[in-house]
């Protein structure tokens, strides 16, 4: 369904990616883990294309994305959920939302987009009148994944939905991750510096270092790795 | 208690010192003496002495959260605003007064009336781009100008009439305001305010001295006023004419901009003022929304620029100097950015007060920066604070409206 082949990407003079190649299957929930300062959030840009990779390519479904702008490549079937949440605080839950579903005019297939994402998360519904800014961060993160998903992506690109919660919320995010692509067909690229959690709902996965993939295995295979388990999962 | 009035002490002192020059010396230049006026000295120090106090004295409340005027006012708007039994008689009350204006008021007082009126539009259009979109914008006056001129122009050589000239000048302020975004869309917060500040300069210097498209310094005189149904008006039939022209663009300026705020552009505009990142994620286009921010914003100032041109029959640079620009910008923070009824308030206040307290004088550009100190001290929200209408699914029937 998607994929990305040796990209390079830079911030100015910076080279974050230095040659990535991932490929992600369709129905597929594949996870990227690594450490800080890896690439893994500049892979996902450089898909969604808020920063573009000066070289290498990326197909979505067979055609290049590359030089697209952000915007036509949500219209295409891929919206992020970015890393640090960055909902908008100032509107409300269900305005939030509403800017997930930007470029849709289709009313009654966004109004059953909204049941189904309030469904998945009851308490946005509770709180759809509130200021993002005034939800919990485990608010915020589901407020996050559902205004992604608002957009209806076929690939959902999630980046670091464990970030700063508690145990028990990250598994529940996790527990509707995997919902999500089982019940609804959407096909998950997920970004993880909780290795643990995300090799268990995931199917495949990646580890990247310095802006290069290391690995790349069936995730089954690399929670039982060792130099992995050494190295991301403190055992 | 003692601290505070040690503190004012020497606030007093400090001002006594820094006065002294010019308030206790003076110099006789024919008899070559110096006069002490040391009574003076003793009036500043007393007035700053309880100037001072009074400051800290409110600060402080402020602090402790019980200033009471801050509250109540508020709530007294807040309340007007959102209970129908309130605020539909006073809605009343204020389209037969608009109405009727032009019978009660004599010419004198219609001038600096139809003034206000056209800020009121400025001051809506400009909260547009600087109260929804985030976007500080400096060089506003110019899409006036560009009206303005526009009108004065195409009347001068076409004997284009007020009523064509109108759309022509909303449309020409919007092509220009997307002249400028294009430039300045990479740019955020204070590099845009200079951006905007210099393109509002190179517009005036280019009315000023082109001389001849717009005539130069001199400007362009004989600006008919709109006729009506082909008649052409006595001078003050026009003024009430276009009046009612200031009045029927203004109540379509709130019902626009009441419904762009709660349309899905407008929430785009406040999403991007949040979180540019966040909206590309989103699929939103940073490029057309911030350039339909500029647009929709310049059109009001270029119909604006039409009825001014129309009412004053003589324009020349000097209207459209970055004061203007400042006092545009004003109205909108001082009213509330966002809000459309605190802009009304503001545009009175600013425009009108000084037209009628001549008293003041040359102390009005004093009393005026003091008053906008104490302002966003005191008010940082403004008079009426933005009380958006929040975003509600209601099924689809009457949802099919919005968006």
């Amino acid at each position: 369904m998607l994929r990305v082949l040796d990209i390079h990407t830079y911030y100015g003079n910076i080279q974050a990616l230095k040659g990535v190649t991932i490929e992600v299957a369709e129905g597929e929930i594949i996870t990227l883990i690594g450490a800080n300062g890896a690439g893994k959030t500049t892979t996902l840009m450089s898909i969604s294309a808020v920063v573009p990779p000066r070289s290498g390519e990326i197909l979505f479904k067979g055609k290049p994305i590359t030089k697209l702008s952000p915007e036509k490549i949500v219209g295409m079937g891929i919206s992020q959920a970015p890393e640090g949440r960055r909902i908008f605080p100032g509107l409300t839950v269900l305005e939030n939302l509403d800017m997930g579903a930007f470029l849709r005019k289709d009313k009654a297939g966004i109004k059953e987009d909204l049941d189904y994402v309030l469904d998945l998360f009851p308490i946005l519904a509770e709180r759809q009148g509130q200021a993002g800014g005034t939800l919990s961060g485990g608010e915020q993160q589901m407020l996050a994944i559902s205004r992604a998903l608002m957009a209806r992506p076929q690939l959902l690109l999630l980046d670091e939905p464990s970030l700063g919660l508690a145990p028990i919320i990250v598994q529940r995010i996790f527990d509707i991750i995997r919902k999500i692509n089982s019940e609804h067909g959407t096909t998950i690229f997920l970004v993880e510096q909780n290795a643990n959690l995300a090799l268990q709902v995931s199917h495949r996965g990646y580890v990247m270092e310095n802006g290069v993939i290391t690995m790349q295995d069936t995730a089954a295979n690399l929670a039982a790795n060792e130099e992995i388990k050494k190295a991301y999962l403190g055992i | 208690m003692v601290a505070e009035i040690r503190k004012s002490l020497i606030a007093a002192v400090w001002f006594i010192f820094l006065t002294f020059p010019l308030m206790v010396v003076k110099v006789n230049t024919i008899e070559n003496t110096v006069e002490w006026r040391w009574h003076n000295m003793l009036i500043v120090g007393v007035t700053f002495f309880f100037l001072s106090w009074l400051w800290r004295y409110l600060l402080q409340k402020k602090e402790e959260g019980t200033l009471t005027t801050k509250g109540a006012l508020t709530k007294w708007t807040d309340r007007v605003m959102n209970e129908p039994a309130i605020y539909k008689p006073l809605i009343a009350v204020g389209t037969v007064a608009a109405l009727l204006g032009p019978l009660v008021l004599s010419e004198k007082h219609m001038q600096p009336l139809i003034s206000a009126l056209i800020f009121i539009v400025l001051g809506l259009g400009l909260n547009i781009v600087v109260g929804l979109a985030g976007l500080l914008d400096l060089g506003y006056v110019a899409f006036y100008a560009v009206g303005a001129y526009a009108y004065a122009l195409l009347n001068f050589h076409f004997g284009l009439s007020f009523w064509a000239a109108l759309p022509l000048g909303a449309g020409l302020g919007a092509v220009f305001g997307i002249l400028l975004g294009i430039p300045v869309l990479r740019l955020r917060g204070d590099y845009l305010a200079i951006v905007t500040l210099g393109f509002g300069e190179i517009i005036r210097l280019i009315l000023e001295n082109w001389d001849d498209l717009s005539h130069g310094p001199s400007g362009i005189a004989n600006i008919p006023g709109p006729t009506l149904f082909g008649d052409v008006l006595s001078r003050s039939d026009s003024t009430v004419l276009i009046y009612y022209v200031i009045i029927a663009m203004l109540v379509f300026t709130i019902f626009v901009v009441n419904r762009i705020q709660n349309s899905r552009l407008g929430r785009s505009w406040l999403a991007l003022r949040e979180d540019e990142i966040a909206c590309q994620a989103m699929g939103i286009d940073r490029m057309k929304t911030k350039l339909a921010a500029f647009a929709v914003g310049a059109t009001w100032a270029g119909m604006a620029g039409v009825v001014f041109a129309a009412k004053s029959g003589f324009i020349n640079p000097k209207s459209f100097e970055f004061w203007e620009s400042v006092l545009i910008l004003s109205i909108v923070v001082l009213g509330g950015q966002g809000s459309i009824l605190g802009v009304i308030l503001a545009a009175f206040v600013l425009k009108l007060l000084p037209e009628y307290v001549r008293i003041l004088g040359e102390y009005r550009m004093l009393l005026f920066g003091a008053a906008m100190v104490l302002m966003m001290l005191f008010r940082p929200q403004g008079f009426i604070s933005n009380v958006r209408r929040s975003y509600e699914f209601h099924g689809l029937d009457e949802e099919g409206a919005d968006g």
